[in-house]
């Protein structure tokens, strides 16, 4: 039966399933309960925003305080994980990716490739992501497309609470190294969840609205501000159709190219930088496989090149909202193929 | 260790500053008056001094996320600070950077910093350059007990040793990292026998004790300065505030922050030390309060009235030449 919950409890509630189903499961990392070795409560945080509250309480031991050695745990999460554990570890901002890239990319993504297959880590990355929070430059990125790009890696990027117990009982199951990118600004949103366990397969996109006039493609936060965007285009009869990718690795690439042979005009709308992104892969995807179905060409809307600013306005602008993207569609759907008509004349 | 009476009242005013200038940003953050993440030094004033009192303004110091202690011992504009943690145009990084990267590179203040262990490998390489300039400079790199179980940490120390540098790796141990004890998260005895094992001399101070860490920083500046390489200072010291502003520190006991303000507060012992030696009489703490109270004041009034920053400020600074 569904009841409302939040994204972060969905998480929680995802988490504690599986590790009362699964006695392999382990959780570790900074403060994933906190007040270790403290003289006042233990489970004083459950992780920095309380995501992983009260799993210390009912799972023990198996929920494990980490100190700041980013390196070390992330690759011991990565080498239990080849060795019968089913780790899930918690790495707080995927800023901190940076301290121990070297452990996900070069051992955990290659193991099965360049061990001949026989490798199987089945461990699970979760990290927050995202600008609003006044975080500043190194607690606001969104990475996901740095990690899309290894091969041997799975990434999931939920824009709902539905979706993220379905994608982390999923990912949870998987044999293969999967990154669990948490949006900071979902955490309080709530949804429809089921109490039961399930999941939600990899590589299926959801279409959240449908529409004939303009598609756009989006994942997690982006996915609220397309949804705000496409109910004022409806005002002035524009239709969007929108996609929430849900998983980047894998694409749906199928779902994707249907909507655009149908509409014919697309807007690639992502919170993250504009180079080599998923803005430009799935442009790239598009341009690739569905040249002839194009009525316009495909917009971008994404953040600019430059860092997270702290000032809250700057942020803000750093920030696409819906504006840009209403915008954006709006040039899309009014976009007149002149040169077609003057070809044709000559 | 003899400090003159006018080093004594700098030393004073630099902790009584970052003191005040903490006890503040904690109301003003709490009034909803300053945005983001804010982690406050309050509890740790005498180990920022008692080391950057000794430092010149060729030396330079890597700092934490915890990092306006720092900040203002190294000179640091406290108007610029207040600014930029306020993100306002006037701030020192024009209110792009904001509480966890103050930063004022013409002062060798190389950033406050949001990775944990992120200030130790810049250290040495400040303390590398400063090596080949060969005119005696040092660089620190101040350290929380997080950060001193970093990768980052242990490699610097190894580096810093082999090359001689002229570097002091100050870890403030204030017990927590931010929910995690220290007696947990550091399985040696101590941070300074961990550097032994690296080849470090290391001292364990009680750095809530003014004197106590001029000294043992003396010693290590003054040892880096002549080409006598890298030294490790494990500070043991108290925040007064939770990891960040808003963490309710429910992993601490009762009473802990009031029993520690009762019993160690670094200030109340600088003053009773200055006081009862006779070499400074309270009057002249009273004057420089005042002074502290009057600069705390202003900044945040300057702040507060200070323009945001231009809208075309997001594209710009991302690098030198594009």
């Amino acid at each position: 039966m569904a009841r409302k919950l939040t994204f972060q409890h969905a998480i929680n509630e995802a988490l504690d399933q599986e590790m009362s189903r699964d006695e392999s499961i382990v959780l570790l990392g900074e403060d994933v309960a906190g007040g270790q070795g403290a003289d006042g409560e233990m489970d004083a945080w459950g992780g920095v925003l309380g995501v992983t509250k009260g799993l210390y309480g009912k799972h023990g031991d198996r929920v494990m305080d980490t100190p700041i050695s980013e390196s070390a745990f992330v690759g011991a999460a990565i080498g239990a994980a080849t060795s019968g554990l089913r780790p899930v570890v918690e790495l707080m901002f995927n800023d901190f990716m940076g301290v121990c890239f070297d452990q996900i990319f070069n051992q955990a993504a290659k193991f099965r490739y360049m061990f001949g297959g026989k490798a199987e880590t089945p461990v699970v990355i979760r990290t927050m992501i995202g600008a609003g929070f006044r975080g500043a430059a190194q607690h606001s990125q969104s990475l996901y497309s740095m990690f899309t790009h290894i091969p041997g890696l799975k990434c999931v990027v939920p824009s709902n609470p539905y979706d993220a117990k379905g994608l982390l009982i999923e990912a949870i199951r998987d044999n293969d190294p999967v990154i669990f990118f948490e949006h900071k600004n979902l955490y309080q949103v709530e949804g429809d969840v089921p109490e039961e366990a399930y999941t939600i397969p990899f590589g299926e996109a959801e279409i959240v609205r449908e529409g004939e006039d303009v598609t756009i493609v989006t994942l997690a936060e982006m996915v609220h501000e397309s949804v705000k965007a496409a109910e004022a285009l409806q005002k002035d009869g524009i239709e969007c159709e929108i996609i929430d990718l849900r998983t980047t690795s894998p694409l749906d690439e199928d779902t994707i190219l249907e909507s655009v042979e149908s509409t014919g005009r697309v807007v690639v709308v992502d919170e993250a930088n504009p180079r080599c992104s998923m803005a430009t892969d799935i442009s790239a995807l598009i341009a690739d496989k569905a040249f002839a179905s194009l009525k316009a060409p495909i917009k971008m809307v994404t953040a600019p090149h430059t860092p997270v600013p702290f000032n809250p306005k700057l942020e803000d602008l750093y920030k696409p909202n819906a504006g840009n993207i209403a915008a954006a569609v709006r040039e899309v759907a009014e976009y007149q193929k002149t040169w077609e008509t003057t070809t044709s004349k000559s | 260790m003899s400090l003159s009476k006018d080093e004594l009242l700098d030393a004073y005013r630099m902790m009584k500053t970052i003191r005040e200038f903490e006890e503040r940003v904690h109301v003003e953050f709490a009034a909803g008056e300053i945005p983001g993440f804010v982690h406050l030094y309050a509890g740790e004033e005498a180990c920022a001094t008692g080391v950057c009192v000794q430092l010149s303004g060729r030396d330079w110091i890597a700092s934490t996320h915890r990092g306006h202690g720092h900040c203002i011992a190294k000179g640091v504009d406290v108007h610029g600070m207040m600014a930029e943690l306020f993100g306002r145009a006037t701030g020192l990084c024009g209110g792009k950077g904001g509480s966890m990267h103050v930063a004022d590179l013409e002062l060798g203040m190389m950033g406050a910093n949001g990775i944990v262990g992120g200030g130790p490998p810049l250290a040495c390489g400040a303390a590398l350059a400063e090596q080949r300039a060969g005119k005696g400079g040092v660089a620190v790199a101040f350290v929380g007990d997080g950060g001193s179980n970093q990768g980052t940490t242990f490699e610097s120390l190894n580096l810093a040793k082999i090359w001689n540098l002229p570097a002091i790796f100050v870890v403030e141990d204030n017990g927590y990292a931010e929910a995690t004890s220290s007696k947990y998260s550091i399985g040696a005895e101590s941070n300074a026998e961990r550097a032994r094992g690296f080849g470090l001399p290391a001292s364990r101070i009680d750095g809530h004790d003014f004197f106590a860490v001029y000294e043992a920083a003396g010693e290590a500046i003054q040892r880096a300065r002549s080409g006598g390489g890298p030294t490790l200072l494990d500070c043991q010291l108290n925040r007064y505030y939770g990891h960040f502003e808003g963490d309710a520190q429910t992993y601490r006991g009762n009473e802990e922050v009031q029993r520690l303000r009762d019993s160690q507060d670094c200030l109340f012992r600088f003053v009773q030390c200055v006081t009862q030696s006779g070499d400074i009489s309270r009057s002249d703490l009273d004057a420089i309060d005042n002074e502290v109270a009057e600069l705390i004041e202003d900044s945040v009034a300057a702040a507060k009235a200070a323009p945001e920053p231009d809208e075309k400020e997001l594209l710009t600074d991302v690098y030198v030449s594009y």
